[in-house]
């Protein structure tokens, strides 16, 4: 260096700047790293934190919620019989169905049953766009539920709901959804939808999701196995919750 | 007021009676083939909903809820609002060019409306609770309840609007009452947008788009009214020529429209390339536009039909030659009527769990219209075109005395529109 410094045609700053060019570069790396970490850890605490949102804010009392266990599912379709008996539901429609999944490439089993029913939304899309205030939100329980005689049938709440849980009721006049049996059952005394009494297999677990004794809440509140909503990105914030094992 | 007494009614009746009977005998056919249609459509109508059963009678499903009624609704409304916005840039605003176009105009808005509520009492299961439950349980957070509420009061503005522009001593009041009809009318429009845009389960339609896209469509749809209805007027119906004021806004209007088609060129462009990379449930939705079930409604129709022929023809016909711009605004009214429902259906062809790989929903949704279906679209129709032709009779024309006037202070421009017609 010092031999440098001694020529007079080699100025000496021009190592100096490449140095600080290269600390600003490696800065400016360093950074965007960073950054980066920074980014996907508040995107890693956004998913927990919208999670905790589901976990924790239980608005209503009792807040009647269900827990779907789908890996227990045989699709013997006992809830989907049960729902029609309880709550007269005529053939071409229909309250709760089980889809199924085809897994023909994995190892073990090769379909898997997923139960869908109303979400019973802290959110509800179909509560937001009915004109006439048919369809509302329970103030007690958080139930969606229906009001028969306000039902214009504009089939808005059917365009809304991102769960098609929902359906036009020739015989009602009205559109026609799960209302987690509460006027056929619930209202009477009841504890359990007809479907939860149904099910063989116990993949439907009902209850006060606020309640911590109650088993959906501690289902819901466990850390060892994933527990998931249906299309979460909506932000329709649903009551029927999903997870294995 | 002359107008409102007992005397002056019957005899205005009867007046105007008269003049649709000396109508000739190929204005009495198509009043009485479109007064048939009208009565077919609506029996069609109740039949399906009071007697067969929707379910059985429209092709409407639990997957595709609403279809063609409501794009058939949204097509008048949207219509009605472009007539109303269209109409007071002359007798609201000021603008002298389109002055001459008011009275007919706000016609044309009050019968487009009449004839949307008609498809939508049609398509509606319970039409009776919603005149009860709208007014008695009203939802303030529904984008369908205040569409609704504005359409109707629009209704009784645009109506108390027509009503003063017939008396020259209300015209204030008439610009009153047709500033309302605006302001509530865009509301009510904008409230229609919302309606999809607000719908965050339908990937294709949710997000801030509609309801502006709305307004522009509403400008391009109520342009190509004005020059599709004011050519029959004057055309067909009253065949008379074109007064100078008159042809002066129509090529005003002409202008206006080659500007509007050229935005929604660029809306309809971003949309598309913003939806592009959207969500899969928003791509699957868009591909069915541009390259499956529904791809030559979309080419062909809307963006052909709809925005690039009609562009070229105004634009050859220096907006002056009045055939062609009633070429053009007769294409661009037919691409309208498919792009609202293409917007409707599309919207819900996408199964809300096609992301989850179920066998269920593996499959996009169909649709096409039934018989019913169609036969009240074209009863719609028909509301509409039959009140324009008994509307040019008993309102003689709809004279422009009071604009003309106006204007006549002021030198006539020659605009050359008989050399060109």
């Amino acid at each position: 260096m010092t031999s440098n410094l001694g020529k007079k045609d080699v100025p000496p700053y021009p190592l100096d700047q490449e140095r600080r060019e290269f600390l600003k570069i490696g800065l400016k790396i360093t950074g965007v790293l960073a950054g980066g970490s920074i980014l996907s850890l508040v995107s890693t605490l956004n998913k927990a934190y919208s999670l905790d949102i589901f976990r924790d804010k239980y608005p209503y009392k009792p807040h009647y919620a269900m827990v779907l266990r789908q890996d227990r599912c045989i699709d013997c379709k006992k809830c989907m019989i049960a729902c029609v008996s309880a709550n007269t539901v005529p053939d071409y429609g229909w309250r709760t169905q089980i889809l199924k999944r085809d897994l023909a490439s994995s190892l073990d089993q090769k379909w898997e049953f997923i139960p869908i029913l109303c979400n019973q939304c802290n959110n509800p899309p179909c509560v937001r766009t009915c004109p006439t205030t048919a369809t509302y939100k329970n103030k007690i329980n958080g139930i969606v539920q229906m009001n028969n005689k306000k039902c214009i049938g504009c089939k808005s709440c059917i365009m809304a709901c991102p769960y098609d849980a929902r359906y036009y009721n020739e015989e009602k006049g009205a559109i026609d959804k799960c209302d987690f049996c509460f006027e056929s059952r619930l209202s009477k005394g009841t504890n359990t939808p007809a479907c939860v009494q149904a099910c063989p297999s116990d993949v439907r677990v009902f209850g006060d999701v606020s309640d911590p004794k109650s088993r959906v809440f501690q289902l819901v509140h466990q850390l060892q196995k994933p527990v998931w909503v249906l299309r979460e990105h909506i932000g329709a914030k649903p009551n029927i919750f999903y997870m294995k094992g | 007021m002359a107008i409102f007494g007992k005397g002056f009614f019957i005899s205005s009746l009867k007046t105007a009676f008269q003049r649709v009977c000396s109508g000739g005998w190929l204005y009495l056919f198509f009043v009485a083939a479109f007064g048939i249609m009208l009565f077919i459509g609506i029996g069609s109508g109740i039949h399906a909903l009071f007697i067969a059963g929707s379910r059985h009678a429209y092709a409407t499903s639990r997957e595709v809820p609403v279809a063609i009624l409501i794009s058939t609704y949204i097509f008048f409304v949207v219509g009605s609002t472009g007539l109303c916005l269209v109409s007071s840039l002359g007798h609201v605003f000021g603008m002298e060019s389109f002055l001459p176009l008011a009275k007919r105009c706000v016609y044309l808005s009050i019968i487009t409306i009449l004839s949307g509520f008609l498809v939508i009492g049609l398509e509606i299961e319970n039409p009776f609770r919603m005149a009860v439950y709208n007014v008695i349980s009203p939802n303030f957070s529904s984008n369908i309840w205040w569409m609704g509420t504005l359409y109707g009061f629009a209704v009784v503005f645009l109506t108390i609007e027509f009503i003063f522009l017939f008396n020259e001593e209300n015209h204030h009041k008439a610009v009153i009452a047709g500033f309302l009809g605006v302001v509530t009318e865009i509301a009510a429009n904008s409230n229609l947008g919302g309606v999809f845009a607000m719908m965050n389960g339908r990937p294709f339609w949710y997000g801030p788009y509609f309801p502006v896209y709305f307004i522009l469509s509403a400008l391009i749809t109520g342009c190509a009214f004005i020059i599709f209805f004011f050519f029959l007027a004057h055309k067909a119906v009253n065949k008379e020529a074109f007064d100078d004021f008159t042809a002066k806004a129509l090529q005003s209007v002409s202008k206006l429209t080659l500007l509007l088609l050229a935005i929604m060129m660029i809306f309809t462009l971003w949309k598309f390339l913003t939806t592009s990379v959207g969500s899969p449930g928003a791509v699957t939705a868009l591909n069915i536009l541009t390259d499956g079930s529904y791809s030559f409604n979309f080419w062909a129709i809307e963006v052909l039909g709809g925005m690039v022929i009609p562009f070229v023809l105004i634009l050859a016909g220096k907006e002056r030659n009045l055939t062609v711009m009633f070429i053009a605004s007769a294409l661009m009214i037919f691409s309208l009527f498919f792009t609202r429902m293409d917007m409707v259906v599309v919207g819900q062809l996408v199964p809300q769990y096609f992301e989850l790989g179920v066998v269920e929903y593996s499959k996009l949704h169909t649709y096409f219209p039934s018989v019913h279906e169609i036969l009240v679209v074209l009863g719609g129709i028909s509301f509409c075109v039959l009140a324009f032709l008994l509307g040019e009779k008993v309102f003689s024309g709809f004279a422009e005395n009071q604009q003309t006037e106006h204007i006549q202070e002021k030198e006539p421009e020659v605009v050359g529109a008989e050399e060109t017609v």
